[in-house]
């Protein structure tokens, strides 16, 4: 297998029929087979019925992101074979359900077809219906040259706390499956997951995994988080893992709650925080501000999905940015960072945790579907260099004691209840002790004090954007947040393109970026935005107008193909 | 010990003179000096509207939130550090308007906290429009022709949404008031002491002396522990016939005792440090 290849497989169904856990169990086999995945997945809001798919892309180079090609499909239903036919390779491979005698058109010659009685395998396998996507799993890792074993391991894991016999009976509708499609169709197909001779152990990990076990290793004391789609997965991963590592996580009533709950726990000294998608950021942006005012210390998880409203629970959107920069009324220093990847989105929640102490101001961190429920495959992430930052805080006890102290850097340390001293959190404007007041100076000396906090934070924190590919390209793309991955896979196919990814929204990298941009030949911001809202940023903080852009709003993500297209139309054009 | 002297903030009280808030103030901090609440055992949040103006006049940690917000902040903060008393003044609007949603709910979840609730039956901050307990029919800034919306009343409201300790108190009566303050943060749970709170300034049919005739102390023989009972005086409402005192108390287990991870221990005790994860990621192989 040529390194850079890479093969997606698709598998679709109706909700309800197992379709993501067998896309997962697949990805699992392909990386205990020494490949690297992308698993790629689309559902409706719903839970029964629907049409649910998941791609696994894999391949022995790292990838990035979803393609629009399918190399192999596993249709559980009709539907699947209708909808993804324009996607199929020539001589792509269909694994279907034999029984159901569908009209294929002329598939057989465009296609190779594998029909397989997936129903009556499982039936006669003592398993449940729904075990058709082993019996159609167990076909395929014949197809393509895999070990039986390791699916056999991964039903095992996959229905792990399940009682025996069932999944006994499951591994034996697989292995069915498997011994038919070995005897009727051997070498029907590519042998593209043979086991490599090296295979060093990964994890296949989405965004909502990597952020929760992020704030888990930073020391995370309490969460309040209230169910909203893409991100309910972090309060999952939280509320599973709570008592084994001494955290509190509480579900809300709703958001407003969960932030002020959160807001609560901080300002009595525990690490914290919440996490939600746009609609709930709407009811937390109240809290947001109160955070900044009082400044307390708060980590919010933001991902996006397709707004506005209600919009697409399941889509992904870039369309929160401005309104993340912006929410709440006045002024407060607030810190943003957006997440490209779950690997980012591990190591950003992390640093979030120690910026909200250090700054004790809030800081979100964004991502959006694409990030939350699309796994990739790394090596475990590597945090032995993480250390606790709690910021500036006191145990003195002082009559004294000025909680909002007037200091050089507008960070004054934090007491916490219960330690002796008396002060205020408060989100009226407020003296130094925190009492309310009005008065010009007071005023005048605390909102300084709260906004110079950000110039510290950009002086020694802020990162620079990276660049991916040749310092000098004949295009330069410009994009944030998952965008990135589709842009990267792009890339590997044209050597003279490069890539600049903005991680940090507030405080905004200006100065390296405003270099980057006007060194670059020809630029072109990718956005999953109909207003481009990255490059609207980059107008008003550098004055560089990004003139070209490639814009989507359709809940997708970008596929390396039409980013490529793009890039190819503008080099012959030039 | 506390003092008095220990609970006196430079700010002083800048109530109408004859708010009820006087007697509210009065009487927690006789409570906070003779149970002995001070900065190291007590914290409170308070709302927005003239009540929550008290973290200016009581020298104990304090945190005023948003409007309607203060009973989450509570909460966040006993699920951090239990061992502190935590109190949370606010108002029949705040509480019960824009806070509606978060007081059912702590009711519900009976979190160890305590509520003081000044029922004055209006909105007093913003000069007297009507809240969700003014008086049906009454005239107010907002309904000049008449408050056509049927009121809360607010024990019967906490006692339904499962607070297991309900009480109700007048200005009127500083040191009965007083005492109401200390079985509420004695008792293990959801405590929500209303407080008939005359706003003299805004609200002229609930005046001092319209509470003075028209309540009375439930007697001694009241059981507290029967629901029924409790629901059906909770709704009483009318000329001599506003029950003061402990209107329903039940055991049920706090909403911090769910959680084993701080039954030993507060919340905060562990300093926060970096965690060993690897066995997470091995499970993601
Ligand atoms: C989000 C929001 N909406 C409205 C207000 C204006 N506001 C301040 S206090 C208040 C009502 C206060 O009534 P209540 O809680 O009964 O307190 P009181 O002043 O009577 O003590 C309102 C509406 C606000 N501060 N915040
Ligand atoms: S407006 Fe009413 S509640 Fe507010 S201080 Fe004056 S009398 Fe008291």
């Amino acid at each position: 297998m040529d390194q850079s290849i890479s093969y997606s497989l698709k598998i679709g169904g109706q909700a309800g029929q197992g379709v993501k856990s067998a896309g997962l169990v697949f990805s699992k086999i392909a990386v205990r087979s020494g490949y690297n995945i992308f698993n790629y997945v689309e559902y409706p809001s719903l839970i029964k019925g629907g049409h649910n798919v998941i791609q696994t892309i894999f391949s022995e180079d790292v990838v990035n992101s979803p393609v629009q090609s399918v190399n192999f499909l596993i249709a559980l239903d009709l539907a699947t074979i209708k909808i993804h036919q324009p996607e199929l390779v020539n001589q792509a491979g269909i694994v279907y359900e034999e029984e159901a005698n569908y009209d294929l058109g002329d598939l057989s010659t465009k296609t190779r077809l594998f029909p397989i009685p997936l129903k009556k395998i499982a039936k006669e396998s003592g398993a449940p219906e729904i075990a058709s996507n082993y019996v159609a799993m167990g076909a395929t890792v014949s197809l393509l040259g895999a070990e039986f074993a390791l699916l056999k391991d991964l039903i095992a894991e996959d229905l792990a706390g399940k009682d025996i016999s069932l999944i006994e009976a499951n591994q034996k509708a697989a292995e069915t499956g498997f011994n038919y499609a070995e005897e009727k169709f051997a070498f029907g197909f590519e042998h593209i997951l043979q086991k490599r001779d090296v295979v060093s152990p990964k994890m296949v990990i989405n965004g909502n995994e990597a952020i929760a076990f992020a704030a888990i290793s930073a020391g995370l004391q309490f969460a309040s988080i209230y169910p909203m789609s893409p991100v309910s997965n972090v309060m999952h991963v939280l509320a599973a893992n709570q008592r084994k590592y001494g955290y509190i996580f509480k579900q809300a009533e709703d958001e407003i709650s969960a932030i002020n709950m959160s807001i609560g726990a901080s300002f009595a000294g525990a690490r914290s925080m919440t996490s939600t998608s746009g609609g709930g950021f709407c009811l937390m942006t109240e809290g947001y501000g109160l955070a900044g005012m009082t400044e307390t210390p708060l980590v919010i998880i933001e991902g996006m999905r397709a707004g506005p409203a209600t919009g697409m629970p399941t889509w992904s959107e870039q369309g929160d940015l401005r309104f993340i920069l912006h929410s709440h009324q006045g002024e407060f220093p607030r810190i943003v960072l957006a997440a490209g990847d779950p690997k980012e989105a591990f190591y950003l929640t992390q640093e979030a945790f120690n910026l909200a102490d250090k700054y004790q101001t809030p800081v979100v961190v964004i991502t959006d579907k694409n990030i939350c429920d699309s796994e990739q495959s790394y090596e475990d992430f590597d945090y032995s260099n993480y250390r606790i930052d709690r910021g500036q805080t006191t145990t003195v006890i002082d009559s004294e004691y000025k909680r909002y102290q007037i200091t050089q850097s507008g960070v004054s340390p934090r007491s916490f209840p219960g330690f002796g001293n008396h002060f205020i959190g408060n989100s009226d404007e407020h003296t130094e002790f925190g009492y309310d007041t009005e008065t010009i100076s007071d005023r005048n000396a605390q909102m300084e004090k709260r906004l110079k906090k950000l110039d510290l934070c950009a002086k020694e924190d802020m990162a620079a954007p990276e660049i991916f590919g040749p310092a000098d390209a004949d295009i330069t793309l410009v994009s944030w947040g998952s965008t990135k991955g589709g842009v990267l896979e792009a890339l590997k196919r044209h050597p003279n393109v490069n890539y600049v990814h903005v991680k940090w929204l507030s405080p905004f990298p200006v100065g390296p970026l405003k270099e980057i941009l006007e060194r670059a030949k020809y630029l072109i911001a990718v956005e999953a935005s109909s207003t481009s809202q990255l490059a609207g940023l980059i107008r008003e903080k550098t004055g560089v107008d990004i003139l070209d852009k490639l814009l989507k709003n359709d809940g997708r993500p970008f596929f390396p193909e039409e980013i490529s297209d793009r890039i190819t139309s503008v080099l012959t054009s030039k | 010990m506390t003092t008095l002297q220990d609970l006196a903030t430079p700010i002083t009280p800048n109530f109408c003179p004859g708010c009820g808030n006087f007697g509210i103030w009065a009487a927690f901090k006789n409570a906070a000096v003779k149970a002995g609440w001070d900065n190291h055992n007590t914290v409170f949040t308070a709302g927005i509207g003239c009540h929550g103006h008290m973290v200016n006049f009581v020298k104990l940690t304090s945190f005023e939130g948003l409007h309607g917000r203060a009973i989450p902040v509570a909460s966040g903060m006993k699920f951090a550090n239990h061992a502190l008393n935590v109190f949370v003044f606010t108002g029949d609007g705040d509480c019960l308007g824009e806070g509606g949603n978060h007081f059912i709910h702590a009711c519900r979840r009976n979190h160890n906290i305590t509520i003081l609730l000044h029922n004055n039956s209006i909105y007093g901050l913003t000069t007297g429009q009507t809240s969700p307990a003014t008086y049906k029919g009454q005239k107010t800034k907002s309904t000049p022709d008449g408050n056509p919306d049927e009121p809360f009343l607010v024990s019967h409201l906490a006692v339904a949404a499962g607070a297991t300790f309900v009480a109700r108190g007048f200005t009127g009566d500083i040191a009965g008031l007083t005492d109401l303050m200390i079985a509420a943060n004695n008792h293990q749970g959801l405590s929500v002491v209303e407080i008939l709170q005359p706003c003299v300034t805004f609200n002229k049919e609930c005046s001092p002396s319209f509470y003075m005739e028209n309540t009375y102390k439930l007697p001694e023989d009241y059981d507290p522990e029967n629901k029924a009972l409790a629901l059906a005086k909770a709704i009483e409402w009318g000329p001599k016939q506003i029950p003061l005192g402990i209107i329903y108390r039940q055991n049920r287990p706090v909403a911090e005792s769910e959680f084993p991870q701080i039954a030993e221990n507060t919340l905060i005790s562990k300093e926060a440090s970096v965690r060993d994860i690897s066995e997470l990621f091995t499970k993601q192989h």
